[in-house]
């Protein structure tokens, strides 16, 4: 891997509009039960704007990020020896159906350990006004040859 | 028709203590899972449902997306905050795969414990563990409730 990726920003992403179904659809593929994820009225009755999305919905934003990191040129990441190593997600407030959330990724460190390189991407997701909403990070771990 | 905005009841945070299970949960995946998390995510890599690609990369078989453990592992926390929206902060590793047998399905059981207190914020750090056939598969899983 290219170690001047190193400090890197990329071009922020183009804006993702979150609808409803689709927190619907994520809530429901990973097990969530909560009525504040899916149910419009117990979400305004717990003062919301719309259905909350659950708490790893963010990568769905992230995703395109990423996707920009293993297109770089020069980033020579072979997306088959990628491994996800670690995730976190750090939020200022919730997602809700209806956002427009755009993401910027700054590649935050590369590091070499033997064969294996590991390089941790942060994308900071901004709505609308600009105004900070999450940041996704990933350490993604890429296989060296063995 | 005017109603009074309620948000659910939290936890008392004065009750909690260092230690204390707040929360725990099974699931059972099948491959159904994995493609309809695959549709949902928008992650469509293959080792997550096709066998002979899982293979040849010298995988032991079709693997759960580790995303889709990170997303269902807080899943109880969120229940037992009332609200998905207390939920500021959540990281994990990724330590082993868990293996979805195309018949059995697997089975992962998420058990959640209080791991610090922060009166100040009123904030709960959540430790996770989360295990597979007897092993965890996901490292430093702490998840940041605010209760205020």
């Amino acid at each position: 891997m290219n170690p001047e990726l190193q400090g890197r920003e990329f071009a922020p992403t183009a804006p993702y509009l979150v609808g409803r179904e689709k927190v619907r659809e994520f809530a429901r593929a990973v097990f969530a039960t909560n009525p504040i994820n899916l149910d419009v009225d117990a979400a305004r009755a717990a003062g919301h704007a719309d259905i909350v999305a659950p708490p790893t919905f963010a990568v769905v934003v992230q995703e395109h990020t990423l996707a920009q990191l293993l297109a770089e040129p020069d980033a020579g990441i072979d997306f088959s020896r990628v491994v996800h190593g670690d995730q976190r997600f750090t939020s200022t407030r919730p997602i809700v159906a209806g956002d427009e959330l755009t993401a910027t990724l700054t590649v935050s460190s590369v590091k070499t350990l033997g064969a294996h390189s590991m390089v941790t991407a942060e994308s900071v997701i901004t709505d609308a006004e600009g105004a900070h909403v999450v940041t996704a990070i990933s350490t993604l771990v890429v296989r060296g040859d063995d | 028709m005017p109603e009074t905005a309620a948000a659910p009841a939290a936890p008392d945070f004065d009750a909690l203590a260092v230690g204390d299970i707040v929360a725990e949960r099974a699931f059972h995946l099948t491959r159904d899972s994995l493609v309809r998390y695959a549709g949902a995510s928008g992650d469509f890599n293959p080792i997550h449902y096709r066998d002979d690609v899982a293979a040849s990369v010298g995988l032991p078989g079709v693997l759960a997306h580790g995303m889709l453990t990170m997303g269902l592992a807080v899943q109880p926390v969120v229940d037992w905050a009332g609200d998905p929206a207390r939920v500021a902060d959540y990281q994990v590793r990724f330590t082993r795969p868990v293996v979805v047998d195309p018949e059995a399905g697997a089975d992962v059981s998420v058990t959640a414990k209080v791991g610090q207190l922060d009166a100040e914020a009123r904030a709960v750090r959540v430790d996770l563990t989360v295990s597979f056939e007897g092993a965890t598969v996901l490292g430093k899983a702490q998840v940041r409730v605010v209760l205020a």
